[in-house]
C-alpha cells in the first residue's frame, strides 16, 4: 500500500509539472504535440529510473561534498545513452526533439529526486519513485501536447480531424505558457477538492 | 554584419526565454522582484559567456581531434559545474562586493538550462570563437530583457486582484504568454 501510494504520488498531489513546477523548460519547448510530448517524457523516465536506482545503490560511497556533481555525471551518462539509442532507432523523434534531449542533464526533476528522495531511501523505494514521477512528468507533457495539438493544429497523435490549420498561436510559444498557466489552474481545483 | 544579425536574431527573434523555452526554472523562480532578477541576470551574463568560450575551445581542440563528440553532453555540464565554483571562490577573493550581489544566484546556474543550452547551440551553428562569445552575450541579454520585464509586470501583479485559483504561479504563465505574444511580433525580423 505504501509502495502504491509512493508510485501515485507523482501523478497528481506531487505532480512534477503541474504542482513541483520542475523540468519547466522540454515540458513548454517541446510539447507541440502529444507524440512529442509522450516521447520527451518516456525518454526522461528511463533517465530518472535509472538514475534513481544507481545514485540509491551507491550513495554510501559518495563523499557529501562532491555529492551534486557525482549525480550530475550519472545523469549525463544515462542521457547520452538515451541520446545515442534514440539517434540509432528514431531518427524522426530525435530530429524533433533536437537541443532538448542533452538538457535531460539540467532537468531540475531528475537531480531533484536524485537529491531529496533517493539519496536517503533504498533501491526499490527510489526505482518505484523514479517510476512513477517519470511517468507523471510524461501524463503532464502528453496531456499539454494534446491539447495544443488539438488547439493548434486540429490534430491528435498525428490523426487530423479539422481540416486546415486550427490556431496556430497554440503551437507556438506563448501557447505553451498559456495553456499550462490554465492547466496549473485546473490540477490545483483538484487537488484541493481531493484534500 | 554578422555579428549585428546574431545579436538581434538571439535578443528579440528567437528570445531564449520567451521563444526557445530555455531557463524557465529561473525566469518564474526569482522573478518576484526587479532586483533580484537584475542579480540573476548578471551572473548568468558572467557564467555563460565565460562556460561559451570554454566548451568552445574544449569541444574544437580536444573532443573533436580524439573523436569522442560523443562525450559532448557530459563534458560542457562538468565544465559548467567546475567553472560556476571557480567563479564563485574568485569572487569571493577579487570582488567581496560582486560576491555579495551574486553569491546566492551562482550555485542555481549549473542547473540554468540556459547555459548549456547555449553552449551547445554555438557549436551546433558551427559558429567561430568570437561569433560563439557574440552569441552568448547577446543570449544573456535577452534572457536579462525577458526576466527583468517579467518581474517589473509581477511586482505590480500583487497588488490587483486575481481570481483564487490562479493566484501565484498560474497568473504569471499567463503573463508570460502575453509577454512571449509580444516578442513574436518580432519574428520575420531576420
Amino acid at each position: 500500500m505504501d509502495q502504491w501510494k509512493n508510485f501515485s504520488k507523482g501523478f497528481f498531489k506531487e505532480n512534477a509539472v503541474f504542482v513541483l513546477l520542475l523540468g519547466l523548460c522540454p515540458t513548454l519547448g517541446l510539447t507541440t504535440s502529444a507524440v512529442n510530448g509522450l516521447g520527451m517524457g518516456l525518454a526522461t523516465t528511463f533517465v530518472l529510473l535509472m538514475s534513481n536506482i544507481v545514485v540509491s545503490l551507491i550513495k554510501r560511497f559518495i563523499p557529501d561534498k562532491v555529492r551534486i556533481p557525482s549525480f550530475i555525471v550519472i545523469i549525463a551518462s544515462f542521457v547520452t545513452i538515451v541520446e545515442l539509442v534514440m539517434q540509432a532507432y528514431v531518427p524522426d523523434l530525435f530530429a524533433a526533439l533536437g537541443l532538448f534531449i542533452p538538457l535531460i542533464v539540467v532537468n531540475c526533476l531528475v537531480l531533484g529526486r536524485a537529491e531529496a528522495f533517493a539519496s536517503k531511501n533504498n533501491l526499490v523505494t527510489s526505482a518505484i519513485d523514479g517510476l512513477g514521477m517519470g511517468l507523471g512528468f510524461s501524463m503532464a507533457l502528453t496531456i499539454l501536447g494534446a491539447v495544443r495539438e488539438i488547439l493548434g493544429s486540429g490534430s491528435i497523435f498525428g490523426w487530423k480531424f479539422i481540416a486546415g490549420d486550427g490556431m496556430i498561436v497554440f503551437v507556438l510559444a506563448p501557447g505553451a505558457f498559456l495553456v499550462l498557466g490554465y492547466l496549473i489552474v485546473i490540477v490545483n481545483k483538484i487537488n484541493k477538492k481531493g484534500a | 554584419m554578422e555579428y549585428i544579425i546574431i545579436i538581434i536574431s538571439a535578443v528579440f527573434v528567437n528570445n531564449i526565454v520567451l521563444i526557445k523555452f530555455l531557463g524557465i526554472c529561473p525566469f518564474i523562480g526569482v522573478s518576484n522582484k526587479v532586483e533580484t532578477s537584475i542579480g540573476m541576470t548578471g551572473a548568468v551574463t558572467f557564467v555563460m559567456v565565460i562556460a561559451t568560450m570554454v566548451t568552445y575551445l574544449l569541444y574544437q581542440y580536444v573532443l573533436i581531434p580524439l573523436g569522442i563528440t560523443f562525450m559532448r553532453t557530459i563534458t560542457f555540464i562538468l565544465v559548467i559545474a567546475a567553472l560556476v565554483q571557480m567563479v564563485e571562490i574568485m569572487l569571493k577573493k577579487v570582488s567581496p562586493p560582486l560576491y555579495q550581489a551574486l553569491g546566492i544566484f551562482l550555485p542555481l546556474i549549473t542547473t540554468n538550462c540556459a547555459v548549456l543550452g547555449v553552449a551547445v547551440l554555438a557549436v551546433q551553428n558551427d559558429y567561430n570563437l568570437m561569433e560563439s562569445v557574440v552569441f552568448a552575450i547577446a543570449n544573456a541579454i535577452g534572457f536579462g530583457i525577458a526576466i527583468v520585464v517579467f518581474s517589473g509586470i509581477r511586482e505590480h501583479l500583487e497588488l490587483l486582484n486575481v481570481p483564487k485559483a490562479m493566484k501565484g504561479v498560474p497568473i504569471a504563465f499567463v503573463v508570460a504568454g502575453l509577454l512571449a505574444l509580444a516578442f513574436l511580433g518580432f519574428s520575420g525580423i531576420v
